[in-house]
């Protein structure tokens, strides 16, 4: 806990909002690094994100953004550096307990559980929410009905924010795209996290999906109060949605700030975004 | 007609033990992507189990099986903390040849305490038996039967109604995601591991009553033939699991019945290896999915 610190608009590093200002940050990484081998996937990355906070986390291909959202959950095991949720360090932790700990995450390419219900891909994420034994459940005390009938609600709730309770008995599989990308959205969600990590989630959406997922992550901090931390390549929705941007190249953090501060970066410009207007 | 009747119904009556160990395997294989070749032998340590619990101790038959269940469980999860967990990184091929250790393990382990003369089942001796249409059936075949159908059901019930379950099937579609999604895949394959010996050893009630006779290598046979099952149905499937162990039942007694007692055996693996020509996966496998 010696590493508690409070956030300063301006000062912390990716706090770029009034109102987070004096709360403890929810995620606090501290020179976290990792090798592979010889290479240094991921340097120093230093980032502080505030309890309601939108963050970018933008750069090239194969700069290390997604090796950071598998060190936050513990996918890999970091060889340098430390995690601080909400004060707690995530040293030696599993994959399981950072998630009851409160990261929720999507993935690059869906994940879901294709060959069970859309419900149950839902149910299936609160496993550590809903409260019974396992003898409870081969006996079906009355415990197990109470506990699965207020799972079956929470997930129908989260499912009808999104505007998707009606295909609640829907094979996972069988949704269409967009209707995959937001199915993880709320699966992630039925984790009940306090940081949702995105991982590219606009990714092969058109326009429309876009922007009604720039919508839906605006309505997930307010409706939810988390933290939102998002890998993203459409500068669109990066700008218009993140209030901090943390840009990564070769691993290592080249600039942070507010989207305009990033827009007006000489060195993001040639790393990412000057590349990006040539084509 | 009667000698159909009665061979239609000793074939469900093996092929429900069949079933009931094919799960095990099949269970195993969908959740943890292993072959357990000990799961046969566990059979065997049910079995016996059940003949110290009545045989020396004096305890009622039914009591004895429920022992048998709860020795089998604890067996089959300290067999995964002891043996398979340690190599959950390795490559499949030392997990199987572990699997064939731990295997050779209790059956010489049996062979010590036992020694090798063969042991009656003493269980359901006073059973009565039924006649129905003209055959005489055995009660035993009908409580086995019964049985099986109910477990069926309950475990149907299990993987689709209750969170573990639910975790089970999440494992075994997407063990990364479902480790994200805040589910311990080592408590979901410990469950596994439980449930599928419990299997085995409620399995190893009903052959004990229908052989009879027990040796320290009963669980090799009929484990090989549950494997077949599990294979034949599509491995890592549990309706495949429990279809499988009813038609090579079915096939191996009428081919007693109607070819040749001598040729059954290999009748029951030719029609497997016919299946698998058509269909690689098995009657009700998915399309496996390798990762890259």
């Amino acid at each position: 806990m010696a590493n508690k610190v409070k956030l300063v608009p301006g000062k912390s590093p990716n706090l770029f909002t009034e109102r987070d200002a004096g709360k403890m940050p929810v995620l606090e990484c501290i020179h976290l690094g990792i090798d592979f081998g010889g290479l240094h996937a991921v340097q120093d990355f230093d980032v502080a994100i505030g309890p309601t906070e939108i963050t970018g986390l933008i750069g090239p291909n194969g700069a290390g953004k997604t090796t950071i959202f598998n060190l936050l959950t513990k996918v890999y095991e970091a060889t340098s550096g430390t995690v601080l949720l909400n004060g707690i360090d995530l040293k030696g932790m599993t994959t399981p307990q950072v998630c009851k700990m409160g990261i929720g995450r999507t993935f690059q390419n869906i994940r879901l559980f294709n060959n069970m219900s859309v419900l149950d891909n839902v149910k299936a994420a609160m496993n550590h929410t809903i409260d019974y034994g396992f003898a409870t459940g081969i006996l079906r005390l009355p415990k197990y009905a109470r506990e699965e009938k207020l799972g079956t609600e929470k997930a129908m709730e989260l499912l009808s924010i999104f505007d998707m309770q009606d295909e609640a008995g829907d094979r996972a599989g069988s949704l269409p795209y967009g209707e995959q990308r937001r199915l993880e959205i709320v699966r992630a969600l039925a984790t009940e996290p306090k940081l949702l990590l995105l991982d590219e989630p606009a990714a092969g959406m058109n326009p429309a999906e876009t922007t009604e997922l720039m919508e839906n992550i605006r309505k997930i901090r307010d409706r939810f109060e988390i933290a939102i931390f998002l890998i993203e390549h459409d500068m669109n929705l990066v700008m218009n949605v993140c209030e901090g941007i943390c840009v990564l190249n070769f691993g290592q953090i080249i600039a942070k700030g507010t989207p305009e501060q990033i827009q007006n970066n000489p060195e993001v410009i040639e790393a990412y975004l000057g590349k990006k207007k040539e084509n | 007609m009667t000698v159909f009747i009665r061979t239609l119904i000793s074939g469900l009556n093996l092929g429900s033990i069949y079933a009931l160990i094919a799960l095990g395997y099949s269970m195993v294989y969908g959740i943890a992507r292993m072959l357990n070749f000990a799961h046969g032998d566990i059979i065997m340590v049910g079995a016996y189990s059940g003949i110290v619990a009545v045989m020396s101790i004096g305890l009622p038959p039914i009591v004895g099986i429920l022992l048998g269940v709860i020795v089998c469980a604890l067996l089959g999860i300290t067999i995964e903390r002891l043996a398979y967990k340690p190599l959950r990184q390795a490559p499949s091929l030392s997990i199987l040849i572990t699997a064939i250790g731990v295997s050779y393990l209790l059956q010489n382990l049996a062979l010590i305490i036992f020694g090798p003369e063969q042991k009656a089942y003493p269980m359901f001796s006073g059973v009565k038996s039924f006649q129905i249409l003209g055959a005489k059936i055995d009660g035993i075949t009908i409580l086995t039967l019964a049985v099986t159908a109910c477990i069926m059901i309950g475990l149907n019930l299990f993987i689709n109604k209750t969170k573990i379950g639910k975790a089970m099937r999440a494992v075994s579609e997407d063990k990364g995601a479902a480790e994200l999604m805040g589910i311990s895949t080592d408590r979901t394959i410990t469950v596994t591991f439980a449930i599928g010996s419990a299997l085995a050893a409620i399995a190893s009630a009903f052959y004990g009553a229908t052989y009879v006779y027990i040796l320290p290598t009963t669980g090799s046979m009929p484990g090989i033939k549950a494997f077949t099952a599990a294979v034949f149905g599509g491995i890592g499937s549990i309706p495949g699991a429990m279809l499988g162990g009813i038609v090579l039942g079915l096939i191996e007694q009428f081919a007693k019945q109607y070819i040749s007692t001598l040729w059954s055996n290999a009748i029951v693996f030719g029609v497997l290896i016919i299946v698998l020509l058509v269909k690689p996966t098995g009657l009700m496998g998915k399309t496996i999915q390798e990762k890259v």
